[in-house]
């Protein structure tokens, strides 16, 4: 028996948009400990669709996946709900709601744990209301918090975005494609702060991604997918052209 | 040098021949009813004297006419429209949610809800009116009624079509913090259909503010009744001092709703 606490388990993960023709075709993997783990592959391969079933946002055709003992796949209503709660989500277009300013999109990371009428009267506790203050500090972004979410720029709207993660006092977060609409330089400060989160709440933090050099650069773990399958999986310095050849198929591309 | 003559045509001449029996099909309907509205000659060749006679008969509005009924009747139909419109909302705001793919997915209910939103937009609201005047009576609650059963379909469909444009992105997002349902409406849906909502909702009582203003000819209250009241004691020049209030009214509603709505959005 392994002592290891697994934070989070996915078994023999299958998931078919349309029956017969499997995106996911039996993803295996664990994570037990804080770190970012990049998540590799090329596009239409199943990353995003393997991150959305981890948070139920779509359901899978088979397999479990399982948080805190429980599989999500199996529970639903205020169950799932709570188990949402753990799995806080970041995404490539931040998924703003872009009319409310930044500080109500920073605490709508507390909704999970509101009901809908304290919600309505917007009845934050002062302890989120700080929270949200402190997080938005830390992103760099205090002097904007009463400004409306769609005046601020792309790398500062992800900003709001992971601080809404963090908001959610999650036990994992998971991160699809945080960086792909950002520029270079906005991509790295954004990993960077991903990875500050990381080691500051002590959380693992998922990140689907197509960049091969930021994931060797930030990340602590690859896995790399192909074809509905996990094919490389381990520390990033073990990774080898080879591997790269066969999750990305071709070679031209790697020099 | 010889040239070559390329053969182009927009049409095959199948299709010339049907675009040709559809000009024909509209020239011989419209032919044929000129036949069946049987118009009177003399009484069309009257028409520009009797229009002149009306005219003139209606020359000099009668203002004092105004504060004796038409002011009061006026407010009434202001009343009408605005109550009218507010009661569509209790009605309007459940058939839009439930008309919305995004919303609820079951097409059973969608079915349900379009049911409503068509029966209420297929029947015109002066059928309202007669129908409502039956049931309570004349006088302003049939108004009231007849607008806001009237206004119920078209706000909950385009209502319903605002909330299937919202971006689906942000309330995914709150979904996947574990919110409730009625938190996600709240948070999700709510800010971002809220500009469509006012315009819709302003542009209804808009209309409303023009048909409260004939449901009176029908007993349903407003200033259609002192309109009608005049034209059967052949008061013109009270007709054309009620006319001359709904144009106004009208008028002064279309300037407020514009400038609102340049406000809010």
């Amino acid at each position: 028996m392994s002592s290891v606490r697994k934070l989070l388990q996915v078994k023999e993960l299958k998931k078919e948009y349309v029956s017969g023709n499997p995106v996911l075709k039996g993803v295996d993997f664990s994570i037990e400990e804080a770190g970012l783990v990049a998540i590799i592959g090329p596009s239409g391969t199943g990353k995003s669709t393997l991150l959305r079933c981890i948070n139920r946002l779509i359901d899978s055709t088979e397999g479990q996946i399982i948080v805190n003992d429980v599989d999500i796949c199996q529970t639903k209503g205020r169950s799932l709900r709570k188990l949402r709660r753990q799995l806080a989500m970041v995404f490539q277009e931040y998924n703003l709601v872009e009319r409310l300013s930044v500080m109500e999109n920073v605490l709508s990371g507390r909704l999970g744990y509101m009901s809908t009428w304290q919600a309505w009267r917007r009845n934050y506790t002062q302890q989120d209301i700080n929270s949200a203050y402190e997080l938005l500090g830390s992103v760099g972004l205090a002097e904007h918090a009463t400004k409306r979410a769609d005046s601020l720029s792309g790398g500062q709207r992800q900003r709001v975005g992971i601080a809404r993660a963090v908001m959610q006092n999650p036990s994992i977060i998971l991160a699809d494609e945080p960086t792909s609409s950002l520029d270079p330089k906005t991509a790295v400060e954004i990993m960077e702060l991903l990875e500050k989160f990381s080691l500051e709440k002590n959380i693992p933090v998922l990140i689907n991604m197509h960049d091969v050099n930021l994931a060797k650069r930030f990340a602590t773990r690859i896995i790399g997918m192909s074809n509905g399958y996990v094919i490389y999986d381990g520390q990033p310095k073990g990774i080898t052209d080879d591997h790269l050849k066969e999750i990305y198929g071709g070679e031209s591309w790697l020099d | 040098m010889a040239t070559i003559d390329y053969h182009w045509q927009q049409f095959s001449f199948g299709k010339k021949i049907a675009r040709f029996s559809v000009y024909l099909f509209f020239i011989t309907g419209f032919l044929f009813s000129l036949r069946s509205v049987e118009v009177i000659p003399e009484f069309l060749y009257d028409a520009p004297e009797q229009i002149m006679d009306l005219l003139s008969r209606m020359w000099p509005i009668d203002y004092a006419f105004y504060p004796l009924t038409v002011h009061e009747a006026i407010i009434e139909t202001l009343n009408i429209a605005t109550l009218g419109t507010l009661v569509t909302l209790i009605f309007a705001i459940p058939l839009a949610l439930m008309n919305a793919s995004n919303v609820v997915s079951s097409p059973l209910i969608h079915w349900i809800s379009r049911f409503f939103l068509v029966s209420s937009r297929s029947v015109n609201s002066l059928v309202w009116a007669l129908l409502f005047v039956a049931m309570f009576g004349p006088g302003m609650l049939a108004g009231v009624l007849a607008i806001a059963f009237r206004s119920i379909g078209f706000v909950g469909k385009l209502l319903g079509e605002a909330l299937e444009e919202v971006n689906m992105g942000s309330v995914e997002a709150l979904r996947a913090t574990g919110a409730p349902w009625g938190a996600v409406m709240l948070k999700g849906y709510c800010p971002q259909v809220m500009p469509a909502f006012f315009s819709i909702v302003l542009f209804r009582w808009d209309i409303n503010v023009r048909e409260s203003a004939v449901l009176g000819l029908v007993g349903a209250g407003g200033i259609g009744v002192v309109l009608n009241d005049s034209m059967n004691l052949f008061q013109w020049q009270e007709v054309a001092m009620s006319l001359l209030a709904i144009f106004t009214v009208v008028v002064l509603a279309e300037i407020l709703v514009i400038n609102i709505r340049n406000r809010l959005i």
